[in-house]
């Protein structure tokens, strides 16, 4: 028996095409030990959610620079829940103004990373969350 | 998980519930005890789906042709019913981390939205051949939940994914012009698996040499016996010169072209696939594969299950006294395996 991998979707969603960001937090997440689906640039949140329900991930993390993450966080939450993945954590990365955060993090979203975050705190803050304490 | 969740899970499959496949997947792709549970319980409903396996080189353009072939199965020509799909697509593990970043999906975009389509990723941890261990599991499952076809990709690894010849019902290798000579064409392994070899990306230069290599290589294979090592004994694999009737079909591979960011080709590749799927079943070659899959798979955990049941009856100290023995040279591997569990 295998001990227990986790499984994150990294997905980039809106219409802005810079993904180096989601690209570093991948090869963290992977450095890690964990799996990391990577689904690349210009997703919608259905094909989000889609792809989270397909790979049963324990977590997803996004990453958006638009400025449309008050359009595309809670929609994709929604998406989750209404799939009948309420379990599965999400993160954001990106360029969040901080009178957003607090909204996100209302909304259930576990963290808000923004740049010169160090890579070390999202793993952890993503094993905290998905495992078992 | 309990088995009661086990079960339910394992009726969710077979309901063709989305969200229980996907937690099913998960608890097979982690061999638990319930994952096993849902494998015993679903194998009976197994057996319909057509297994195509596709492998090559990494860059061969694999993702792009697997995205293009499931659009092709879901809007097929007119006359023809919309097969449902199943994608499993294998990518490497690290050896140091055990993380992984599984990225065919990029290449599958156009296939989100569609229910009668469902893609999986898998990282191999830590198997060798192209597959996970767990990937004839996973294509269990989808059988099982009525997909009617699975295309699985295994990793790109070029010379050694002979797993997915077991798997699959069909197997496609995929080549790209400029990536080897006439001596990799020849080199034994990943060629003489090939149900339909395509040469993808054949816009670019080199493709009419690329097909004469393998053309050249395929004359010079077949037909043949096709055997694959299995835990170090050669076995034959489906032997086209050993089938029971000398009269019976040969399959002799076709060699096709495509342009897989343009879709070139692929009504072409999609009636290979056709006709290879009715001559498995007209020569009697779906079963000597089945058969053989099956036997397989039941000797693997056969040996496992031997293994683990000896262990429980020899104590550490006396097996420990052996691996002594071998390290001071005073028995060899095999003597120490007689002396263990007596002679053959």
């Amino acid at each position: 028996m295998t001990e227990k991998k986790i499984r994150v979707l990294v997905a980039k969603p809106g219409l802005d095409g810079h993904d180096r960001g989601a690209k570093v937090v991948a090869r963290a997440l992977r450095d890690a030990g964990m799996e990391v689906i990577y689904t690349g640039l210009r997703q919608t949140p259905e094909m989000v959610a889609e792809a989270a329900l397909q790979e049963d991930v324990d977590a997803v993390g996004l990453s958006i620079l638009s400025g449309a993450h008050m359009g595309l966080v809670p929609r994709v939450v929604d998406l989750l829940k209404a799939n009948g993945q309420g379990h599965v954590r999400v993160f954001v990365g990106g360029i969040i103004p901080d009178e957003d955060v607090a909204a996100l993090l209302a909304l259930g979203v576990t963290g808000v990373y923004g740049p010169g975050t160090l890579t070390d705190v999202i793993v952890e803050d993503i094993r905290k969350a998905v495992l078992p304490a | 998980m309990s088995p009661e969740e086990a079960n339910s899970l394992a009726q969710g499959v077979l309901a063709g519930e989305r969200l229980a496949l996907a937690r099913a997947l998960t608890q097979v792709e982690n061999d638990t005890p319930a994952g096993r549970l849902i494998l015993s319980e679903t194998f009976p409903h197994t057996g319909r789906a057509h297994r195509i396996g596709v492998t090559g080189s990494p860059g061969t353009g694999k993702s792009s042709l697997v995205n293009l072939l499931a659009r092709h199965f879901r809007q097929p020509p007119a006359g023809q019913a919309p097969r449902r799909v199943a994608v499993v697509a294998v990518d490497p593990s690290s050896p140091f981390t055990g993380g992984a970043i599984l990225g065919d999906r990029i290449r599958m975009r156009d296939l989100t939205g569609d229910p009668g389509v469902f893609i999986r990723s898998m990282a191999t941890r830590g198997s060798l051949g192209g597959l996970a261990s767990a990937t004839a599991g996973v294509v269990q499952l989808f059988d099982a939940a009525g997909f009617d076809v699975v295309l699985i990709e295994t990793v790109g690894a070029g010379q050694a994914e002979v797993d997915i010849a077991r798997l699959a019902h069909t197997t496609l290798v995929v080549e790209a012009p400029g990536l080897g000579d006439d001596i990799q064409a020849i080199k034994a392994g990943i060629l003489e698996i090939a149900d339909v070899l395509v040469i993808n990306k054949a816009d670019h230069p080199g493709v009419d040499g690329t097909e004469r290599a393998l053309r050249s290589m395929l004359e010079m294979a077949h037909p043949v016996r096709h055997e694959m090592h299995h835990h170090g004994q050669i076995e034959t694999l489906h032997a086209y010169a050993a089938a029971p009737d000398p009269n019976a079909p040969l399959w002799i591979p076709p060699v096709l072209r495509t342009i897989a960011t343009e879709g070139m080709g692929m009504p072409e590749l999609m009636a290979a696939i056709a006709r290879h799927k009715d001559y498995l079943q007209q020569s009697g070659d779906w079963q000597r594969r089945e058969r053989f899959r099956l036997q397989a798979e039941l000797d693997t955990l056969l040996q496992e299950a031997l293994v683990a049941r000896w262990r429980e009856t020899v104590s550490a100290g006396v097996y420990q006294q052996a691996v002594d023995d071998l390290l001071r040279r005073k028995v060899s591997p095999h003597q120490a395996v007689s002396q263990l569990i007596g002679p053959a």
